[in-house]
């Protein structure tokens, strides 16, 4: 068995650009979800938002990305969160993580990590966690 | 409210092959560029099938279901007051470009808070393989629908 990193470990973190209305559209089509709050503006002002926001999943897909990037993702048995606020456009998010836990579940091999996606104010759109078998 | 007596209820299974294309896009949409998600080569030489899924695509599956959102109208979920409030993903094994598996909906809990202005429903989605029903995930989903409570 592999040695688990310590216990406070920070993953790098994951950067990502302003968010724009054409990721969201690319996300539309990608992830099948038509929503159209996330990608006509007159809809989602009419429902009571005051633009398109960001599906909560492709936040989620963005902290995959930076744990995957840390760890391989045949190793990933479980990720989970909670959709803690609303992104906009122009809002610019950045993936964190850091080691909480050695023996998640129980299992002497596997490792917790607590995952947060956030924008540049500090603002969480995301908090969760992943475990990975080491 | 939503009819607790929906509790447990199960939605006709539907069988989905993985997309190539379909998971090209979606890496572009996430900004994912490593090889192992867009070039089958580098994905063959890393042990899979074929391009691997990222770890969230394997939800996108729901949006397959030929009889689209009529499970939520089925429930009588009003759509434009929901909104996602968790998701879990639990692992057995890689989902690939070119699996053919068989998706199925059930719902695992309905409850509420804040008398009734705030209502949940927990949905579990399980992704199986279609020729030998190994599962591959589960996906919980919670969603939130906010409800006018007269007060």
């Amino acid at each position: 068995m592999s040695i688990l990193p310590p216990i406070g470990t920070a993953l790098p973190a994951l950067t990502l650009p302003p968010l724009n209305r054409a990721t969201l559209a690319l996300y539309a089509g990608g992830s099948g979800d038509h929503v159209p709050l996330h990608i006509d503006a007159a809809f989602a002002k009419n429902a009571g938002y005051p633009d398109v926001f960001m599906h909560g999943m492709l936040g989620m897909a963005y902290v995959g990305r930076m744990l995957t990037e840390w760890m391989p993702q045949s190793r990933l048995k479980q990720f989970s969160g909670r959709f803690v606020a609303i992104t906009y456009p122009d809002e610019q998010l950045t993936a964190t993580g850091r080691v909480v836990e050695h023996g998640a579940g129980g299992v002497p091999g596997q490792l917790r990590v607590d995952v947060t996606l956030a924008n540049a104010a500090g603002e969480p759109k995301f908090t969760g966690g992943a475990v990975f078998e080491a | 409210m939503i009819d607790r007596a929906n509790i447990g209820r199960t939605f006709p299974p539907f069988e989905v092959e993985v997309d190539k294309s379909r998971l090209r896009l979606f890496a572009k949409a996430i900004g994912e560029t490593r090889p192992v998600y867009l070039d089958e080569a580098a994905a063959r030489a890393a042990g899979y099938r074929s391009l691997l899924a990222p770890p969230t695509f394997v939800n996108c599956l729901a949006a397959d279901d030929p009889r689209g959102f009529q499970y939520l109208q089925d429930l009588g979920v009003p759509m434009a007051r929901m909104l996602h409030a968790e998701q879990t993903f639990n692992y057995r094994g890689p989902l690939c470009a070119g699996d053919r598996v068989v998706v199925e909906r059930r719902v695992a809990d309905i409850y509420d808070k804040k008398g009734g202005a705030l209502e949940f429903i927990r949905f579990e989605l399980t992704v199986r393989n279609a020729a030998d029903g190994t599962l591959i995930a589960d996906c919980i989903s919670l969603l939130a629908i906010r409800n006018e409570v007269a007060r």
